[in-house]
């Protein structure tokens, strides 16, 4: 088994896209990314999407990105896996580098979400349509059951879910591909109007276009490469019951805390080790169950850890400078790559004014629905 | 929905049926072809009790296009009385008068329709104690 | 011996109160209510419908009848406001009930008296032997147009009957239908609300056939006002049935248990079935009571039961009509109401 490392990662700016599309924002963000890792041909190719037939009615992205990236007729694949389906498509790239059967391959993610289709419906597919999704339950409503639940037995509060998203906006301000650039307050998160009680507009992520790319190689290729090289240590993935409701335990997201246990052991590391982490924050609950979750902190002191200013980036264990899911945006297939080129500017020090200390090991954590599916990657230096 | 998918979910939706595990006992909502609890492919015809508790609710705001008329409207993770949960909707109350820990039994509603034209769709909601 | 044995009655919680109405259209709320004898009606949930409703209503039912869904061979619905125009609310009732496959099923409509016209076919086939139980569903969301008198009236609700020789509660003595064409009352086929002729709905139409029926079924029988606990008449309004026993010769004590009216309004083809359900709440063993409904277009269907000592075994197995009445009521304004009952033009 090979080694493999990220030599090259490029993302557009995430937002409301009108003037691009699908296929426009996806070849942007890969060219970036082979233009950054400076290889002169793609072997291979995994596109992460959720849906974008509901979004703007086209499916067989995998060709369609292939040949108007201009690297067909390379074998090309769509992943899905709901809202971690790029980071599920990274393992693949990982898997095929590794196993020695390609040298280069592109990974990709790519959503967009504003396109006229009805969003809340198109996310709500990643719930168990027909014991879910027939009672009208949406996605903003799944997570605020778990937070309900969360905070009658935790004895979480609306400030520390506040608190999240506080923090990933300012982390956002100094993103210059963040959908929100600017600062909320404790108060307007938590005044801001119901989504879903008690989730309100703020603690959501938004809906969001755009796409991200990286290079893999391995190890050894990459070192020909001239450019600054960033390792996978370790990749993990779960699944859990599609449905929330099967679960013996709604505030336990099972499916990371076994995603992240696989890739710390493949790593070789304890949770104490990471020192920067980009999670799935697509509402603030989310990333204090994930905190806990990863082993940041204990089962059920995921609101005063992050209130106690942990998570921030002077924090102990930094989690989302790049703003998170919150404030970056949140265009689905595309957020797990998205994390990757994150951890890897962090990792290789080209994070600006949001640069993590000293960062030398890195985590990403990309989730499918309501905690259905998880897929943790654990980067290094080289 | 198409009407294949929805009559063949009918007796759940309609009768809560359910399937128990001959080998460990263990309930599933819907029935399903293989035990997750023990991988038995054996099971009975059971139904879930009529009353079930709330496990943890929320307010639904902002719903997809089906359900748009509808809100602000409660969903639910209830646990019937014979201990298999499910998400449903708890309907003729207000915001205020949900809790964690409190009584719900089953109904049945309308959930839907498919527009003016299409089929409507029926199936189980709770109402408080 | 033929007769009833389960019975249940299913009201919306939702209601609206005349003045409301009455505010909304610029008429004074004190004639209103002092001229039909109404206080406020049921109004359907955006959820309920006919099939919800008479489902509740079954379930009910079946709790009294104490009897297996799949012994039901016979399954009807009575209602002017069927979800479908084509496709039977029925199969829906049956399926949720547990009483498919082998069940006969079928949609009733004649305005307000389709509900006692499934229970006139439903007691014809236990009796015939032709099946074991049958259940008959009397259920409306009724519609009226806004502004028109029917809209202080027209409301929701539903009863359901099984009737079988086995476990008896109310004996079926006698029964006599009174029909003719009479133009009254109708709603054409895709039209939202129905029209009426005014007056003419009353002497010609209510009157001539709930007095002819009642009149009819009085004479075949041999009874005697005097000699019934109780009597109940479709109630359009507070008034009409009130008149309606008076000119027979009933006292108001004889009617009240089963005037619900002025606090349910009118749930059309569930009206005389649930106060009849509301009588049979409170009747005692070896009672007569006189049922005469009355359906626009036009008809009456009687009944004549008496009840059995079971009665007082099953009362208590499901909500009394009284309770679904008076508690738990969720008020609306006359913009919500005006939501609930779809009559607010939207965009698809």
């Amino acid at each position: 088994m090979r080694e493999v490392a990220v030599v090259g990662c490029g993302m557009t700016k995430f937002g409301e896209l009108w003037e691009k599309s699908l296929r426009d924002i996806f070849v942007e963000a890969a060219l970036k990314a082979i233009d950054d890792a400076g290889v002169d041909h793609i072997d291979s190719m995994y596109v992460g999407a959720m849906t974008p037939g509901l979004f703007v009615g086209q499916e067989h992205i995998s060709a369609l990105m292939a040949d108007y990236l201009g690297i067909a007729p390379i074998p090309a694949m769509r992943v899905e896996s709901a809202c971690c389906s790029s980071g599920m498509a990274l393992r693949l790239g990982l898997f095929e580098i590794s196993s020695g059967y390609s040298d280069i391959v592109l990974v990709g993610g790519v959503e967009k979400m504003n396109d006229g289709a009805d969003a809340t419906y198109a996310l709500a597919t990643a719930a168990d349509q027909e014991y879910e999704v027939y009672q009208g339950v949406t996605f903003p409503g799944l997570y605020a059951l778990i937070a309900r639940a969360h905070m009658h037995r935790y004895g979480t509060t609306r400030e520390q879910l506040a608190a999240v998203s506080v923090k990933n906006h300012h982390n956002g301000t100094m993103n210059p591909n963040a959908q929100f650039q600017r600062e909320v307050t404790l108060e307007q998160v938590m005044n801001a109007t119901l989504v879903a009680d008690p989730l309100t507009v703020l603690d959501s992520s938004p809906v969001s276009d755009g796409a991200a790319c990286v290079v893999l190689t391995s190890v050894d290729f990459a070192k020909q490469l001239k450019v600054p090289s960033v390792k996978i240590l370790g990749s993990g993935a779960a699944t859990d019951t599609l449905a929330l409701h099967n679960r013996e335990d709604i505030t336990t997201l099972k499916a990371v805390k076994l995603s992240g246990k696989a890739a710390y052991k493949m790593a070789g590391i304890k949770p104490s080790d990471i020192d920067v982490a980009e999670v799935h924050d697509c509402f603030s609950i989310a990333e204090i169950c994930i905190i806990e979750e990863l082993g940041f902190t204990e089962k059920g002191k995921g609101g005063p850890f992050t209130e106690q200013g942990n998570t921030a980036l002077e924090g102990k264990i930094p989690v989302n400078p790049s703003g998170g899911l919150k404030s970056k945006g949140h265009p689905v297939g595309a957020t797990g790559i998205a994390q990757v080129v994150e951890v890897v500017e962090q990792l290789r020090g080209n994070a600006g004014k949001r640069q993590v200390k000293n960062a030398k090991i890195g985590l990403t954590q990309n989730m499918g629905g309501s905690g259905g599916s998880s897929v943790v990657h654990i980067f290094t230096t080289t | 929905m198409p009407s294949p998918t929805y009559r063949r979910e009918m007796p759940q939706r309609y009768r809560l049926e359910a399937a128990k595990c001959k080998k460990c006992g263990k309930l599933f909502f819907p029935p399903r072809l293989v035990c997750a609890g023990c991988g038995s492919k054996e099971f009975d015809k059971t139904k879930l009790s009529e009353t079930g508790t709330i496990l943890s609710h929320t307010m639904i705001r902002v719903a997809p296009a089906d359900f748009a008329t509808q809100v602000p409207y409660a969903i639910a993770i209830v646990e019937s009385d014979n201990g298999v949960r499910v998400t449903t909707q708890v309907v003729d109350c207000k915001p205020e008068d949900l809790e964690i820990g409190k009584k719900v039994k089953f109904i049945f509603r309308k959930l839907y329709e498919e527009g003016h034209t299409g089929i409507i769709c029926y199936g189980y909601k709770t109402v408080l104690v | 011996m033929v007769g009833i044995v389960g019975y249940g009655s299913y009201l919306p919680r939702y209601r609206i109160k005349v003045e409301e109405i009455a505010h909304q259209w610029g008429r004074d709320p004190v004639t209103v209510k002092r001229g039909l004898m109404l206080n406020e009606k049921t109004v359907p949930g955006m959820d309920e419908d006919t099939i919800t409703i008479s489902v509740e209503a079954a379930k009910n039912a079946l709790k009294r009848a104490n009897i297996d869904p799949a012994e039901i061979g016979a399954l009807y619905v009575g209602s002017e406001s069927h979800p479908y125009a084509v496709k039977p609310s029925g199969t829906v009732v049956a399926e949720a009930l547990g009483a498919v496959p082998n069940v006969h099923i079928a949609d009733y409509e004649f305005a307000c008296k389709a509900g006692t016209e499934a229970m006139f076919v439903a007691y014809g086939l236990v009796k015939a032997d032709l099946v074991k139980y049958a259940l008959a569903i009397g259920a409306d969301t009724s519609q009226g147009a806004p502004g028109d008198a029917l809209e202080f009236s027209a409301s929701a609700g539903g009863s359901a009957f099984i009737f079988g020789k086995e476990g008896v509660i109310a004996e079926v003595l006698d029964t006599f239908s009174y029909t003719t064409d009479t133009p009254d009352f109708w709603r054409r086929e895709g039209a939202f609300y129905p029209l009426h002729g005014g007056r003419f709905t009353g002497e010609p139409a209510y009157f001539k056939h709930i007095l002819g029926a009642a009149k009819a079924i009085l004479d075949k029988s041999g009874y005697k006002p005097a000699d019934f606990a109780y009597a109940v008449f479709h109630m359009p309004n507070g008034k009409f049935p009130l008149t309606a026993g008076k000119r027979l010769g009933f006292t108001k004590a004889q009617m009240e248990p089963g005037w619900i009216v002025p606090l349910m309004g009118n749930t059309y083809s569930g009206s005389s079935p649930t106060g009849f359900a509301a009588t049979l709440d409170i009747a005692k063993p070896d009672d007569l009571i006189l049922l005469v409904s009355f359906g626009s277009g036009a008809g009456s269907d009687a009944f004549i039961f008496k009840m059995t000592k079971r009665i007082d075994d099953v009362r208590d197995k499901a909500e009394k009509l009284k309770s679904m009445l008076e508690n738990n009521r969720i008020y609306l304004d006359y913009g919500q109401y005006a939501k609930y009952r779809g009559k607010i033009i939207m965009n698809e």
